[in-house]
């Protein structure tokens, strides 16, 4: 069976830190981060990088279009 | 598999739609009408109907939804959204219109604008985002609000007796024979953000077989309003106005 890694970029600067696609994430990759961006959010990020299976889940459920997200077959 | 082998464009599955403008979006974090806004950017990038679809935008927190959109627009007087869509459908037949309405722009001020514009079945598609509440002005009571809600004007909770009761704004407009296409969906869960695409992109299907109006209510939350974080506010709304107001199709003619 094949196997899937993914991947997602968070625009960080105009993340609200909402948390929407924190708890959507059914691998628990994401959370928001220690640091704000410039608008005093806590931006999302990957956590746990190696969790993520590319399930877009975290992006449709983002009210600000802000994550783009990668999904690539482990060969 | 390091991370740069994934972050390529080959293996790009989900990315901010071509038609969401690079305007930073002014709503409160987490509010529902960002991802419904997302939705409608994407069926009409999908539909391939850019040039052809022109926005009604109301009176409430999304009055500037035609800065996120890039499509043609106009904005409406206080819930007259519809009575303007007929006007543009009328004189432009062959192109998309909505509107794009709160639960106090529709079910309240704009009453009768869309109940006769769905009486008489103007070819045009309604999106109706009922967060059971006034967000804009501060979170007032609105017709949608669910009895013992706390809002700024029912502090002690909506009371029937005096207030009276949440309106089904929704099932009374799928009485009416102009409507083609009347469902009720939300937008808190990756699934109900697929269910709730597919519907707006039937409604516009429905414009397109020029088949009445179809009209899309997309249960959310006003977080601010409600005084509860985004996360607890899609709990609260699911557990209580999906109660009042369940999911799913109520008319497919
Ligand atoms: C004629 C008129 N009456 C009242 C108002 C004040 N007003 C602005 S937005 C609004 C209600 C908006 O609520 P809703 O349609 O539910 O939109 P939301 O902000 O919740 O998305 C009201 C009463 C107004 N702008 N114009
Ligand atoms: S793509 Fe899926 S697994 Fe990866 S962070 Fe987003 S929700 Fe989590
Ligand atoms: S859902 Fe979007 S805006 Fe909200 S925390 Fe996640 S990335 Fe940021
Ligand atoms: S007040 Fe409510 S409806 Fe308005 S932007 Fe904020 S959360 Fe959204
Ligand atoms: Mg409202």
């Amino acid at each position: 069976m094949a196997k899937f890694r993914g991947a997602i970029v968070v625009d960080t600067e105009h993340c609200k830190g909402c948390n929407l696609c924190v708890v959507a994430c059914p691998t628990h990759t994401l959370a928001l981060h220690h640091d704000v961006n410039g608008k005093g959010y806590h931006y999302s990020y990957m956590q746990n990088p190696e969790a993520c299976i590319g399930c877009a889940s975290c992006g449709l459920v983002c009210p600000d279009s802000v994550i783009t997200v990668y999904k690539a077959e482990i060969k | 598999m390091e991370l740069n082998d994934i972050i390529k464009e080959e293996n790009l599955v989900l990315k901010k739609s071509r038609l969401l403008t690079d305007n930073v979006m002014h709503y409160c974090p987490g509010c529902t009408h960002g991802v419904v806004h997302k939705l409608i950017a994407e069926v009409i990038e999908e539909l391939g109907i850019q040039e052809e679809t022109i926005g009604v935008s109301p009176v409430g927190c999304s009055v500037f939804a035609y800065n996120y959109i890039d499509i043609d627009w106009a904005e409406a007087a206080h819930g007259r959204a519809p009575a303007l869509a007929t006007a543009i459908s009328r004189l432009h037949p062959e192109k998309y219109v909505f509107t794009y309405q709160g639960d106090g722009d529709l079910a309240s001020i704009g009453c009768a604008e869309i109940m006769h514009a769905c009486n008489r079945g103007e070819n045009i598609v309604v999106v109706f985002i009922n967060n059971a509440i006034y967000g804009m002005t501060g979170g007032q009571m609105a017709p949608t609000t669910l009895l013992g809600q706390v809002t700024s004007t029912t502090p002690y909770g909506r009371d029937a007796k005096l207030n009276g009761f949440p309106m089904k704004i929704t099932e009374l407009l799928a009485q009416l024979d102009g409507t083609c296409y009347v469902t009720r969906q939300s937008a808190d869960t990756p699934a109900a953000v697929r269910k709730t695409k597919n519907a707006l992109k039937k409604a516009f299907q429905n414009t397109r077989l020029k088949k009445g109006l179809s009209f899309v209510e997309v249960v959310g939350t006003c977080n601010s309003g409600w005084k509860m974080s985004p996360v607890d506010a899609n709990k609260w709304m699911r557990d209580n106005m999906f109660k009042k107001y369940p999911l799913g199709d109520i008319k497919d003619v």
